[in-house]
C-alpha cells in the first residue's frame, strides 16, 4: 500500500498533475499512466517542449524507410540560430532560453501536423517533412526562416529582440540508397554553405536534374533546324491555306 | 557493365545480347542479366523460354543455378520472369534480394551485362548504381539524344559518375557517332558539373551502322552475330567487344590479380 502511494506520488509528479484520491486508476490503467509519463519524459526536450534528439533519430529512420517504399520524396532540414552566443553573452542565459523557447514555437506553427520537429541540441533544431516533392521545399524553407526573421522576442527588461535563422537542407529520394547518417550529413554540408555564405538565408541540397532546358536543346539541336527549312515552309503553308478556305 | 538509354527502342537488347555473344567470342565468361525487373525483351531478342526466372528465385521456388539458361551465342542468361512487373515498384526487400544475386553472380563471370530499363526511374538507376561501367545505347534521332542527354546528366549529379560509355545505333554515315558524342560533351560540360565541378566524360565506344541485317535477324529472333556475322553491324559489334575488351575488361582483370 506504501509502497503503491510511493509510486503513484511518483507518477504524478512525473506528469505534473494533480490527482484527487477518488481518481486514483486501475492498476492497468495507473501503470500505463506511468509508461506514458515516462516516454513523454524520454522524447521531450525539457525546455522548448519539442522533440528531443533520441525522439527525433526514430523518426527520421523510420522515414528513410518510409520513403524507400512509398517513393514519395522527403525533406530534412537542419535549422540554426545565428549569431545565438551573443545573444547569451549580451543578455543573459534566460534571455537565451527564452529565444530558444520563441523560435521553438515560432518553427512549431510553420510546419504540418505531420512533420517532426526536434532540439537536435544547442541552438540546432531540425524538421523532417514527409511526403514534400522537391518542388514544395524551398518554399517552405524559405516561409520558415522569413517567420522566424519577423518575429520579435521581448525580454522581460522591455528589450525587443530579433534573431535570424540559417537553414541547410536535403531530400530523401527513393532510388537513393541513404542512411539517417548520409541524410543528416548531406543536410548539414548545406547548413554549413548557408553560415559560410552570409547566414539568414537557406542552402537546399539541388534534387537530381532531369529536365532538358529549351537552351540546351538548342545547343544539341539548333544546326538541324536550319538543314530543312522547307518543312516548315511546307506546314505553315497549309495553316494559311486552312484559314483562307474559311 | 550496365547497358541503358534514355529513350526505349534504340536496341538496348539488342546491343546487350550481340555483345554479349561478341564477348563470349573473345573467350569470356559473360552473364546478361534481365535487371528491367521482367520489362526487358531479353527472351523475346533471344527467342528463350525459361521454365524458371528470378521470380522464382526470389520466391524460393528454385535456386540461382538453376535459373540461369545458355543462349545460343555462348553466354548465360538470367532472365527475371514476368510475375517480377508486380515487383516494378523497388521495394527495400527487392532492392536486397536483387543486390544479393548481382553480388553472387559477379565473381562466377569475367563480365556480367545488366539490361536495364529505359529512362530514370528508380529501378534503371539502381541497376545502374550496381555496375562499374555504364554504357548508354542512342539512335541519331533528336528525341533519343534528348533522353540520353536527360539520363547522362541525372548519372553525372545523381551517382557522381565520372564518365560513361556512349555507343550510338542505327548511323547513317561513319562519324556520325563521333560527331554526337563531341555535341553532347560540349552541352554537358557547360551545364552540368558535379560537386567536384567536373563535368562528365563521355567515351565514344563505337558506331552501329543502320543494317537490314538487323532487323532480319531480330524478326527471326536470332542474334545478328550467329545469323550475319559479317554484315556491317555485326562487325561494328565486333570491334564495340574487342574496344571494351582492351579498355574496361582486362583493365579489371589486371586490377583484381
Amino acid at each position: 500500500m506504501e509502497l503503491r502511494d510511493l509510486h503513484l506520488g511518483s507518477a504524478c509528479a512525473l506528469l505534473q498533475q494533480e490527482m484527487p484520491p477518488e481518481d486514483i486508476p486501475e492498476p492497468a490503467a495507473y501503470l500505463q499512466t506511468v509508461i506514458d509519463g515516462l516516454c513523454d519524459l524520454s522524447l521531450r526536450d525539457p525546455l522548448t517542449g519539442l522533440s528531443n534528439r533520441r525522439h527525433f533519430n526514430t523518426v527520421l529512420e523510420a522515414e528513410v524507410d518510409r520513403v524507400a517504399r512509398s517513393g514519395e520524396a522527403a525533406l530534412l532540414l537542419l535549422i540554426d540560430i545565428d549569431h545565438f552566443k551573443t545573444v547569451n553573452d549580451t543578455h543573459g542565459h534566460p534571455a537565451g532560453d527564452e529565444v530558444l523557447r520563441v523560435v521553438a514555437k515560432t518553427l512549431q506553427a510553420c510546419v504540418r501536423p505531420m512533420d517532426t520537429l526536434a532540439r537536435y541540441g544547442g541552438e540546432e533544431f531540425v524538421v523532417v517533412l514527409p511526403s514534400c516533392q522537391p518542388s514544395f521545399g524551398h518554399t517552405v524553407a524559405e516561409r520558415i526562416r522569413r517567420s522566424i526573421e519577423n518575429t520579435r522576442i521581448p525580454l522581460g527588461t522591455g528589450v525587443m529582440l530579433q534573431v535570424t535563422i540559417s537553414i541547410g537542407g536535403a531530400f530523401a529520394l527513393q532510388w537513393i540508397r541513404s542512411t539517417t547518417e548520409l541524410w543528416t550529413d548531406r543536410a548539414d554540408q548545406q547548413l554549413y554553405l548557408a553560415k559560410t555564405s552570409g547566414r539568414n538565408r537557406l542552402c537546399l541540397e539541388p534534387p537530381p536534374e532531369s529536365q532538358v532546358s529549351a537552351e540546351e536543346k538548342n545547343l544539341l539541336f539548333g544546326h538541324l533546324s536550319a538543314a530543312d527549312p522547307a518543312w516548315i515552309d511546307m506546314s505553315s503553308g497549309a495553316a494559311n491555306g486552312g484559314a483562307g478556305q474559311r | 557493365m550496365a547497358v541503358t538509354s534514355g529513350k526505349g527502342g534504340v536496341g538496348k537488347t539488342f546491343v546487350s545480347a550481340n555483345l554479349a555473344a561478341a564477348l563470349a567470342k573473345r573467350g569470356h565468361r559473360v552473364l546478361v542479366l534481365d535487371a528491367d525487373l521482367g520489362l526487358a525483351n531479353l527472351d523475346v531478342v533471344l527467342n528463350l523460354h525459361p521454365k524458371v526466372t528470378l521470380h522464382d528465385v526470389f520466391t524460393g521456388k528454385t535456386t540461382l543455378d538453376e535459373a540461369i539458361v545458355k543462349a545460343p551465342g555462348g553466354f548465360s542468361v538470367l532472365l527475371a520472369g514476368s510475375g517480377m512487373v508486380e515487383y516494378s515498384r523497388l521495394t527495400p526487400e527487392v532492392r536486397d534480394e536483387f543486390l544479393q544475386v548481382v553480388r553472387t553472380l559477379i565473381p562466377r563471370y569475367d563480365v556480367v551485362l545488366l539490361d536495364t530499363g529505359a529512362g530514370i526511374s528508380d529501378v534503371v538507376l539502381f541497376s545502374v548504381s550496381l555496375a562499374s561501367e555504364v554504357l548508354v545505347v542512342a539512335t541519331p534521332e533528336p528525341t533519343s539524344l534528348t533522353d540520353a542527354y536527360a539520363a547522362i546528366k541525372v548519372l553525372a549529379t545523381q551517382q557522381k559518375r565520372q564518365h560513361v560509355r556512349l555507343v550510338i545505333n542505327q548511323t547513317s554515315r561513319p562519324g556520325d557517332g563521333r560527331a554526337i558524342t563531341t555535341q553532347l560533351q560540349q552541352v554537358l560540360d557547360r551545364f552540368v558539373t558535379n560537386s567536384t565541378g567536373r563535368s562528365i566524360r563521355l567515351i565514344h565506344v563505337g558506331d552501329i551502322p543502320a543494317d537490314t541485317s538487323v532487323r532480319e535477324a531480330i524478326m527471326r529472333r536470332q542474334l545478328l552475330m550467329a545469323n550475319a556475322p559479317n554484315c556491317p553491324a555485326a562487325l561494328a559489334v565486333s570491334e564495340l567487344a574487342r574496344k571494351l575488351d582492351e579498355t574496361v575488361i582486362s583493365a579489371t582483370d589486371h586490377a583484381i590479380r
